[in-house]
């Protein structure tokens, strides 16, 4: 029961990161791509129907792993005090950057919730990879069952770790260029004429560097954790994992340059899910390694009680289809590029 | 007190506090948005489609700030008190994970739809957008409700081996009963927020001779919802959650109406400061034997005083939780006077032309937030000592590792930017009042990025 719960909500992440991974993509090249005040109105009303509902698979993800590992919720949310609240004003800023942009038409009130948008976009997915990073790399839990990181402290891997590190900061910054690439797939998908192709060259940009970043960070993590690469060892399947890693990296080269929009955005959809739950699989049973490997938090010692596991897959079930249904409703409104109407603005 | 503590306590508050200023309206407005727009359907009228419009306009505005304040309420629960996490989250993780399955997708994405997307929807269909995005946020209401109500009088749980909380029934604890009385009080709380401000955008048009029409759509659902909700939030639901508080917490009832000495035929105090050094209320105006006839239906009754329990069972902070419920009770009363009045004279076809009257429901725009947040700093502090009640004291649950200065550095950075997003939504909610109603006169609805998607 608690081995669903861990795919449930390994799932409701990487949803979430799909999702509004490309509106923080989209936020990371909003100023350099959208050069005129039409074009990133277009940005913005490519986002505009759908960032809301996206945001909302973070919030659902928190509430399913609060309900399905309370003690996992505690000890990483107080752990992680500081970048999550980093992270909660970002989320502010970045919604208000979207949304109160178009109220006023004034050139000095639209630059300002740009800057806003933009630059809030770029911290969140730093922020993410980061803390992706941070849950790879082990955190120095104790006896207690909880832990608290500064920001930083060396920059190393010493006993008391911080938030950032060398390895930290890799991971962010893996998580940026990975979702600039993202946005720009889905900008591109979205849009036409300059925009379009500015986004498309975007993404062009980010590949090699995407491409990189993959390998060097799994070396790194290889590096810190050798002991990441024993489910690998133990459960053959998980060689899906590099294929699909390495086959949608090579249908975005392919795709992008061809003009192929939505086969880039799918290929660069499936490498964010394929970097996840080779991360999950690799993590699996623990939920959160311990720097002190006997502190480890897993599945078995975070779980809620069976009877509220049980009860929760009914509702979920019905919840998730209900949510899928919107989306899909949602989605289908909204295809297709987006146009200047006449009148607007 | 504990300095993290007290951080971590008024860390939650002031979010909670802030937060809940757009929920209430967001909820109010709701309903009211679907009364409009049901006139407007079934009488083909286009001034009440103009005025489901202009509700939409401000509602969406008001709608983002209660999202992006509502964020941080859930990650709180895992940052700011974790040990509480570790210790109930296994019951009330529950009804968390639910408001975010049923509520938060069913809002989200039919909000885009009834803002932006009344020209490519049918008006059937756009009413169903109103009526999704009405049944989103009052389902997230009960789900939060039945939370807090777990807190107030834990139901439907059992103490696992390792000292932690665990579902034993989901129905008992899902159909607590605190929280059937609790959520029609605060649901009727928030239905009087959406019409108190309805009717003073209504009274203020009127009093200032413009949009004339609309005005009096607003000014007649306000009232005639506000009179409406404003007896409801007395009777039966305010009467009820009392008893409730009486039989459950009598120490919190004691507390709230500052009765330091239990007596049979006790009074029901109306002004007075508590004097909790000397343990009595300073001039005291009451009447005599009240308490024991509102609370037991007798006026003989006995009730108890503060004076029947240990004094480590007392709420920490007597005299604000005093005041806090004599302001919500105070102001409820106010509430039922202006709105009887009001309904009075729009009956007898008078109060748009009663200016005296359109002056005070103009006025009285601010007073439903103050009986509101008083209502739940009543039921928050009157929970004290306790943060699960009779099962977790509140020292116990904040996060132990979060010290005082982290704690205070957020706190201090959420005070910042909650004070910008108040000034950015006060800013733009006057600006849709001075731009009106009518769409095309400056219409503001259109400019959202969503609004031409596609």
């Amino acid at each position: 029961m608690a081995s669903l719960w861990f795919w449930i909500v390994a799932a409701m992440i990487a949803t979430y990161v799909v999702l509004d991974g490309f509106d923080l993509g989209a936020g990371a090249i909003y100023l350099i791509a959208a050069k005129t005040n039409e074009e990133r109105r277009r940005v913005l009303r490519a986002i505009g129907p759908v960032w809301d509902g996206n945001e909302v698979w973070l919030l659902a993800a928190g509430g399913t792993l609060y309900f399905a590992f309370p003690r996992l919720y505690a000890s990483s949310f107080s752990g992680f005090y500081l970048p999550l609240t980093i992270v909660l004003w970002l989320l502010i800023l970045r919604g208000i950057g979207i949304e109160f942009r178009a109220h006023i038409e004034n050139p000095i009130w639209q630059d300002f919730f740009d800057v806003v948008f933009s630059v809030s976009s770029i911290l969140l997915a730093v922020f993410f990879g980061a803390a992706l990073g941070n849950v790879v790399r082990g955190v120095p839990l104790d006896s207690t069952g909880y832990f608290f990181e500064p920001l930083w402290t060396t920059f190393k891997l010493g006993p008391q770790t911080g938030i950032l590190d060398w390895y930290t900061v890799l991971t962010g910054v893996v998580a940026l260029v990975t979702l600039t690439a993202h946005g720009s797939y889905y900008v591109a998908l979205k849009t036409d004429a300059d925009l379009g192709r500015r986004a498309r060259g975007f993404a062009l940009l980010c590949w090699p560097v995407q491409f990189f970043l993959t390998f060097s960070s799994l070396v790194a993590t290889y590096f810190i954790r050798p002991e990441i690469m024993a489910n690998y060892g133990r459960h053959k399947v998980g060689i899906l994992v590099p294929i699909v890693v390495v086959a949608s990296l090579a249908v975005m080269l392919w795709a992008n340059p061809k003009g192929k929009e939505k086969l880039a955005f799918v290929a660069s959809s499936l490498y964010i899910t394929a970097m996840l739950v080779g991360a999950a699989f690799a993590l699996y049973p623990v939920v959160l390694p311990a720097r002190d490997h006997q502190y480890d938090l897993t599945i078995y010692n975070t779980a809620a009680g069976s009877h509220g596991l049980s009860v929760g897959l009914v509702w979920w079930t019905f919840g998730a289809v209900l949510a899928v249904g919107y989306f899909v409703f949602v989605y289908r409104m909204f295809r297709g590029k987006v146009q200047l109407g006449e009148g607007h603005y | 007190m504990d300095s993290a503590l007290f951080v971590h306590r008024l860390h939650f508050a002031f979010t909670a506090t802030f937060h809940y200023l757009f929920p209430q309206l967001t909820m109010g407005l709701a309903l009211l948005i679907v009364v409009l727009k049901t006139i407007g359907l079934r009488r083909n009228d286009p001034v009440y489609h103009e005025a489901a419009r202009f509700w939409g306009r401000i509602f969406g505005i008001n709608f983002v700030l209660g999202v992006v304040t509502g964020i941080p309420m859930e990650f709180q629960f895992g940052t700011n008190w974790s040990h509480f996490s570790r210790f109930a989250g296994g019951v009330i993780g529950q009804t968390l994970a639910m408001e975010g399955m049923f509520a938060f997708f069913l809002e989200s994405a039919f909000l885009g739809l009834f803002l932006y997307g009344e020209k490519r929807l049918s008006p059937k269909a756009h009413w169903l957008s109103a009526v999704a995005v009405f049944v989103g946020s009052w389902l997230s209401g009960y789900f939060i409700i039945a939370t807090d109500a777990f807190m107030q009088h834990p139901v439907g749980y059992f103490t696992a081996a390792d000292g932690s909380l665990q579902l034993a029934s989901f129905w008992d604890f899902v159909l607590n009963p605190w929280a059937g009385w609790q959520y029609a009080h605060n649901m009727s709380g928030a239905a009087i927020t959406g019409a108190f401000i309805m009717t003073s955008v209504g009274a203020f048009y009127l009093l200032s001779g413009k949009w004339t029409a609309h005005a009096r759509i607003f000014v007649k659902a306000g009232v005639i919802a506000g009179c409406l909700f404003s007896v409801l939030q007395i009777f039966p639901t305010g009467d009820r959650q009392g008893k409730m508080v009486a039989d459950l917490q009598p120490v919190t009832l004691a507390a709230m109406e500052g009765l330091f000495q239990g007596q049979p035929g006790a009074p029901l105090i109306i002004l007075g400061q508590p004097n909790d050094q000397q343990g009595k209320i300073d001039n005291p105006l009451e009447v005599p034997k009240m308490l024991s006839m509102l609370t037991y239906k007798r006026w003989k009754a006995n009730v108890r005083g503060l004076d029947a329990f240990p004094k480590q069972d007392w709420p920490g902070n007597i005299p604000l939780l005093y005041y806090s419920y004599h302001i919500m009770v105070g102001l409820g009363t106010f509430f039922v006077a202006v709105m009887v009045v009001a309904l009075f004279l729009l009956w007898r076809g008078r109060l748009f032309n009663a200016r005296w009257m359109l002056w005070i429901l103009m006025l009285a725009a601010p007073f439903p937030y103050i009986a509101n947040t008083a209502g739940w700093m009543t039921a928050e502090l009157g929970r004290q000592p306790w943060l699960v009640y009779g099962l977790m004291r509140t020292e116990a649950g904040y996060s132990k590792l979060v010290s005082a200065g982290n704690g205070m550095f957020t706190l201090l950075g959420f005070m910042g930017i909650y004070m910008v997003l108040g000034i950015l939504g006060l800013f733009l909610i006057r600006r849709e009042i001075e731009n009106g109603p009518v769409a095309g006169h400056e219409s503001v609805s259109n400019l959202h990025p969503a609004a031409e998607a596609r």
